[in-house]
């Protein structure tokens, strides 16, 4: 889950932390697909205790286990499914159930008054079962609040869409399923938005390498060999 | 051919003009598209029943980039997204990596940065109107407008050498200590300045093409607005009170007084007034600032290296074209594990079919002018 870099992380600091100016290079050579080495770790509670090791900015940051009022009235509302919720750098996230995502959508918008979707979003971990983060960033004008909602899928398990509810996601959940694959379920007109339509593949999945191209479709229709 | 022309001919009076639906391409090569936009729109006669963007056209991958670079090697990319506002794209990935980090700038450089990016504002809301107005076919406003904007790309220019992708902060802080006269090159512009906006609106706000061309067009309700997430002056115009400057003070906004101004009905033209008077409050909040820049370092306290701890952050600034937002996934290493931008422009621009229904073709431009998109951004 999204803590699961939690775990990761102790191995990861030891290496060395005074600024040295060999590492940029050392690291730059990782390959990327490196990052989500750990990725199914479901426990979102023991975050402190990772971070204190190093001096100078890590201590305090990193996501910690959150029970306040706002958790507890979706929770009462919706049980089970509000799944995990953690507050990260002062943010709340809650983690709810795909299948009622709309429902929960729905209630945060006019009960919580979350009225103003700033982001719809996705992140990518590969390692994980359900490999994608889908990620709504809601904004409350009213309480001047911000408030982060995710749910996890698989590449073939469907997301609802909340469409319906903002009218922005529209464009948004274009881009994830442009960006990512992610079907959205009951979108009026899923296409891709930013890439060619007949493109093949989905640029921001972590096993889609920055320098792979849809090399027919760039033989096709740019008459060139290659786009790089 | 021929063959079609003559019965038309013979059913136009049996159907008043014989007119079907047609369907016009515009861009993506237009020059009041504003880059490579294309929009396709439904017409019945000259009025637009439906439009359709068609973007993608700049579509350069920014957010692959991003997990390929180091933090501090993604920064000059993210200048070129809206290019016009470089500055300002700056400082929210500057201070969204600060906030992945727990780091914080020292006040001397929130305030310089402040400085610059309302600087940055002005030249953003002047590059609209020049483009904007002379779109609706008043050409004078653009070459003034022009004149003002590069005596602030001259500012940054003595700042930090360049005129549009500046990269003008760090992590951290600034990478530059602010040249010699800096405050008396900000007072030098900004003295004058609200004069020569008043002069701008002397050639527009009483014009009656003008008038004509923006009044009561592209009403966005305060609902749509919220409903399509609008934001930044096209949200305000529409009589919504809300600025991040406001709301969520970053930089050093809490330390100046400024006024949000807002608009009624949501049309082309209260849009207009909105960015006029924003460009004065910009000019208040420089000339608040010059008087006092605190002394003290510029480079708060962050390590070459930067490894923020595994989390994830969104943070978002009141950008000129409006809520400009990072969503940054660490996962511990130096490199992002995701950055996911939320450009303003392309949420704006997806009100343009609610805004469009019903208009004439010729209001297209005036409503892509008034929505300010850069499509470097749009697409990223």
């Amino acid at each position: 889950m999204a803590n699961d870099p939690e775990e990761k992380q102790p191995s990861a600091s030891p290496k060395k932390e005074e600024p040295s100016a060999v590492n940029p290079s050392a690291a730059a050579s990782e390959p990327a697909s490196k990052p989500p080495a750990t990725p199914a770790v479901p426990a979102a509670k023991p975050p402190a205790a990772a971070a204190p090791p190093k001096p100078p900015a890590p201590p305090k940051e990193g996501p910690v286990a959150l029970d306040n009022d706002l958790v507890k009235r979706y929770k009462e509302r919706f049980g089970e499914a509000i799944r995990e919720a953690w507050i990260d750098r002062k943010q709340a996230i809650l983690v709810i159930a795909r299948e009622r995502l709309v429902e929960i959508a729905t209630y945060s918008r006019d009960e919580e008054k979350f009225d103003w979707l700033s982001d719809l979003t996705a992140v990518d971990w590969p390692k994980r079962e359900q490999r994608f983060d889908v990620v709504l960033n809601m904004y409350s004008l009213e309480k001047n609040e911000r408030l982060r909602l995710k749910v996890y899928a698989t590449a073939d398990e469907r997301v609802p869409s909340v469409q319906g509810v903002w009218a922005t996601a529209n464009w948004e959940e274009r881009e994830v399923y442009d960006m990512f694959g992610v079907v959205f379920e009951g979108h009026p007109e899923l296409k891709r938005i930013l890439l060619p339509d007949e493109w093949q593949g989905h640029p921001l999945r972590k096993d889609y390498d920055i320098l792979t191209q849809d090399t027919a479709w760039v033989r096709e229709n740019l008459g060139i060999e290659s786009g790089q | 051919m021929a063959d079609q022309r003559i019965p038309f001919a013979t059913h136009a009076e049996t159907t008043v003009l014989g007119a079907d639906e047609i369907v016009l391409n515009m861009g993506p090569q237009h020059p009041s598209t504003h880059g490579v936009l294309r929009v396709k729109l439904r017409l019945d006669g000259e009025k637009v029943i439906g439009s359709e963007c068609v973007i993608g056209y700049l579509h350069r991958g920014v957010e692959k980039i991003a997990e390929h670079r180091t933090y501090t090697q993604f920064a000059p990319y993210v200048d070129r997204m809206d290019y016009v506002a470089a500055v300002s794209n700056g400082l929210g990935y500057c201070e969204a990596v600060e906030k992945l980090l727990g780091a914080e700038a020292p006040l001397r450089a929130r305030v310089i940065r402040t400085i610059l990016t309302e600087l940055q504002r002005i030249a953003s809301h002047l590059f609209w109107l020049g483009t904007h107005a002379l779109d609706i076919g008043a050409l004078t406003p653009l070459f003034y407008c022009l004149r003002e904007r590069e005596e602030i790309l001259k500012i940054f220019e003595k700042y930090c050498g360049a005129r549009l992708t500046t990269h003008a902060f760090r992590i951290g802080g600034l990478q530059y200590e602010a040249y010699d006269e800096l405050e008396k090159d900000v007072e030098r512009f900004c003295t004058p300045f609200d004069k020569r906006v008043d002069e701008y609106e002397s050639l527009l706000t009483g014009n009656r093409i003008w008038v004509g061309r923006t009044k009561g067009i592209g009403i966005l309700t305060a609902k749509e607005a919220i409903d399509y997430a609008a934001s930044g002056p096209v949200l305000r115009a529409s009589g919504v009170k809300w600025d991040i400057r406001k709301a969520m003070p970053y930089a050093a906004y809490d330390l100046y007084k400024f006024e949000i101004p807002t608009g009624k009905n949501g049309d082309t033209f209260d849009r207009y007034i909105v960015r006029m008077e924003e460009m004065r409050q910009s000019r208040l909040i420089c000339l608040q600032a010059i008087e006092n820049i605190p002394a003290g370092p510029i480079m708060g306290k962050v390590g070459k290296v930067l490894k923020p701890p595994p989390g994830e952050v969104y943070h978002a600034i009141e950008a000129p074209k409006g809520e400009l937002g990072y969503y940054i996934v660490s996962d511990g290493t130096t490199q992002p594990y995701r950055v996911r931008i939320r450009p303003p422009s392309l949420i704006n621009l997806e009100a343009f079919d609610k805004m469009i229904r019903g208009h004439l073709v010729a209001d297209v431009v005036a409503i892509i002018g008034t929505l300010d998109i850069v499509l470097g951004e749009v697409d990223r």
